[in-house]
């Protein structure tokens, strides 16, 4: 792995770990946070070709409403993640087939289509899904051994650290491989990727269901974690919070998105406490700060700051 | 040199920042008396649904306020911490930990939302966290699991279902057709189903003509009112409440859909004051139980004018049933901690000792007396009744008031509130308390 990447990422996984020592409360909000750095590593790959989803909430859903469903016949969360991230496969692979053809907005606005059409589901289907009260989960077991809270909570951070990195890893492999660096071709020609023999709808349907079923492990860790699952997580501003994700964290690289994450958590959360009536002003500045001053996101000012000036000197 | 500098300032910037929480824990102690009382309120700062969670916490802040000024509770001062629970579960949950976990929170004053409830219980279970339900009605919460950490100072989706039932069924017993137009999540579809099941036992026979169940947020209801229109139910049932039923309110009575069908919304005690004499005379409204700010039994007293007056003095409104249902709260968390210091010899309570007496504490509150059942059920009356236009005010009284004991509407512990409607008969309308009317 490349030395940059790796040596920032085993910081701060160390650091959140430190963090998660000293302040309990935070196993929780890292853990969510990483799993929603899971979905955005998904948008980062289709961000590469130029295309917003603004319903990638969706699988995030599926995932933790497939671990809410499977919940009472399978207690093993070793099978229930794998379950999370094969249904959003599924999903993606179906609903990728139909949106791969489009670009642009209309790709955004039919995954957001799509994302609502799931939670008017959720919500209208009141005998199976308890409509917006919600599904409760039961603690699952880890490789057979039925934790107590704060094990648990720890075992939940390190899995989701661990999944991270290496997922992280993967993502980048699959970045330099060919197919991902046919990624940038669709975003800067896509008729060029055409000529050279390469299915442009091909690429994108594979970055698509990859992004699927990253947000279905994702939305099965959110739901192993709250074990309370509700439609909420399906709703259109859970997409839009994936993608805000996405820009503050920086789509240079795959550490961007749990950088992002874990800031937007941290940032929600102390915003929340500061300002319990305009929590969201504090955020909408914070984008926009970013969006004006630092448009390659949180990780653009890493590189800017630490990598740039390192290499010159 | 300079590399050195940027990079070392950057790097303390951040571990700053990300260190803060690091630096604030603080664990609660149980026994000892503590310098401040906290609360944590999680209530909706945000969304549709803060049109009573603004109203609930204006009104924890002022009685926090009275309580501070009378010396706190057991001599010691209270502060309030305030939570948003709008962006959902997966956030309020990390806050609730924060609360719990950081700022050392004593008690918990959980939510509107009941899906919040259902989410926070369990925590609060796993956390030993005592934890008031203060405001979120689903019977799902004790009928389903047993908490020893959580009780709920009010009633429940049952009898705030039930009641209105039987008063329709008194005051209109010839009905014969029903509409029901509900918000489309589960409120909506839970209040049906109960009252669905409840007047099928005591009003065999009634036909239910439509079924519209508008999306959750919506803004025009002209289809659903030409179909009412057309459809004259005698009566039309709705639990909306906040900017849907005033909209509502507002495009029925535009249309007059109000002098053909008789109206029964149990939270519209809520929207009195929005709508003003939109909402025409006649019509069945409830406010989710024992409280309103002209109580027929309390409208006089000291407690319940000064709080009006205190409310209306800072807010400019006139306080609403979450204000109520916050008052109970708090009303309640002082009496459980006032009786559990005083079995405890004047020693302040640990949090077991707090929840073992809030089960079965009686307590007074600003409307009246309730007592919290030994599941952790608050039991108290439905008061419903009658709009009517009287000159003192610019909006609706309620008048024909009938107090419905929680004997009548509540289900027993151990049973399940939607089974228990179907075994409810005609001679349970017959056992309704006398009306009490409006008086100036």
């Amino acid at each position: 792995m490349d030395r940059r990447l790796a040596l920032p990422a085993f910081a701060g996984a160390a650091l959140v770990i430190a963090l998660a020592a000293s302040a309990p409360w935070l196993k929780f909000v890292f853990t969510i946070a990483l799993a929603k750095g899971l979905a955005v590593t998904g948008i980062l790959l289709l961000l590469r070709a130029g295309q917003v989803s603004f319903g990638h909430a969706l699988y995030i859903a599926v995932g933790a409403y497939t671990v809410a469903f499977t919940r009472p016949h399978v207690g093993e969360m070793l099978l229930l993640l794998p379950l999370a991230a094969a249904a959003g496969t599924i999903v993606g692979l179906a609903v990728g087939l139909f949106v791969a053809r489009y670009r642009d907005i209309f790709f955004g606005m039919l995954n957001l289509a799509f994302s609502m059409v799931f939670y008017s589901l959720l919500e209208k289907l009141y005998e199976y899904t308890k409509g917006t009260d919600g599904i409760r989960v039961a603690r699952p077991t880890i490789a057979g051994m039925a934790l107590e809270r704060v094990d648990y909570e720890w075992t939940m951070l390190i899995g989701g650290i661990a999944l991270a990195l290496a997922l992280g890893w993967l993502a980048s492999r699959f970045l330099a491989s060919p197919l991902g660096q046919a990624l940038p071709a669709i975003k800067t020609r896509e008729t060029r990727l055409e000529f050279a023999g390469i299915s442009a709808k091909r690429v994108l349907l594979v970055a698509y269901v990859i992004s699927a079923a990253l947000a279905g492990l994702g939305g099965g860790i959110i739901a192993c974690t709250t074990l309370h699952v509700t439609p909420l997580l399906s709703y259109w501003t859970h997409s839009g919070e994936l993608v805000f994700i996405a820009i503050l964290g920086g789509g240079g690289s795959v550490l961007g998105p749990y950088l992002g994450a874990i800031v937007y958590e941290l940032v929600r959360v102390y915003a929340a406490a500061a300002f319990p009536d305009g929590w969201q002003m504090i955020l909408g500045a914070v984008l926009l700060l970013i969006i004006l001053f630092a448009a390659r996101g949180l990780w653009g000012i890493y590189e800017d700051l630490v990598l740039r000036k390192g290499r010159r000197a | 040199m300079p590399k050195l500098t940027r990079r070392a300032a950057l790097q303390t910037a951040v571990a700053s920042t990300v260190a803060l929480p690091t630096l604030l824990p603080r664990e609660a102690i149980g026994q000892q008396r503590p310098s401040e009382l906290k609360i944590g309120i999680s209530t909706f700062l945000s969304g549709p649904a803060s049109v009573f969670g603004v109203p609930g916490r204006n009104a924890a802040d002022l009685l926090i306020d009275q309580f501070n000024r009378a010396g706190g509770i057991g001599g010691v001062p209270i502060r309030s911490i305030v939570i948003d629970e709008a962006p959902g579960v997966d956030f309020l949950l990390g806050e609730c930990r924060r609360l719990v976990q950081n700022e050392g929170v004593d008690v918990m004053l959980a939510s509107i939302s009941s899906g919040s409830c259902l989410a926070v219980a369990p925590l609060a279970e796993q956390l030993r966290m005592p934890t008031i339900l203060w405001d979120c009605g689903t019977q799902r919460i004790f009928e389903e699991a047993s908490y020893r950490y959580c009780v709920r100072t009010q009633a429940n989706a049952v009898p705030e279902i039930v009641a209105p039932l039987l008063y329709v069924a008194k005051v209109k017993p010839d009905f014969r057709t029903l509409a029901v137009l509900n918000q489309d999540y589960a409120w909506g579809r839970d209040s049906w189903a109960i009252w669905k099941a409840a007047m099928d036992a005591v009003k065999p026979g009634v036909r239910v003509v439509a079924e519209l169940f508008p999306r959750f947020g919506a803004t025009d209801f002209s289809t659903e009112i030409t179909r009412l229109l057309a459809l004259r139910p005698d009566v039309i049932f709705s639990t909306s409440w906040g900017g849907e039923l005033d909209t509502f309110i507002r495009q029925a009575a535009e249309r007059r859909l109000f002098e053909r069908s008789t109206f029964v919304l149990p939270l519209a005690e809520s929207s009195l004051e929005r709508v003003g004499k939109t909402l025409p005379e006649g019509v069945i409204v409830g406010g989710r139980g024992d409280h309103w700010f002209l109580h027929p039994t309390a409208k006089d007293t000291q407690i319940l004018k000064d709080f009006t007056a205190a409310y209306r003095q800072r807010f400019n409104l006139y306080p609403i049933y979450p204000t109520f249902h916050m008052a109970q709260a708090l009303y309640g968390l002082k009496a459980g901690y006032e009786k559990a210091m005083a079995a405890n010899g004047g020693a302040w309570p640990s949090r077991e000792q707090l929840m073992d007496t809030m089960r079965g504490l009686q307590f007074a509150h600003l409307t009246g007396t309730m007592t919290i059942r030994e599941d952790g059920q608050g039991l108290e009356p439905m008061l419903i009744g009658m709009t009517k236009h009287v000159n003192e005010y610019p909006f609706p009284v309620i008048d024909r008031m009938v107090m419905f004991p929680p004997e009548l509407t509540m289900n027993p512990v151990g049973t399940k509130g939607l089974d228990w409607v179907r075994l409810l008969t005609p001679a349970s309308v017959q056992r309704a308390p006398a009306e009490i009317p409006y008086r100036a």
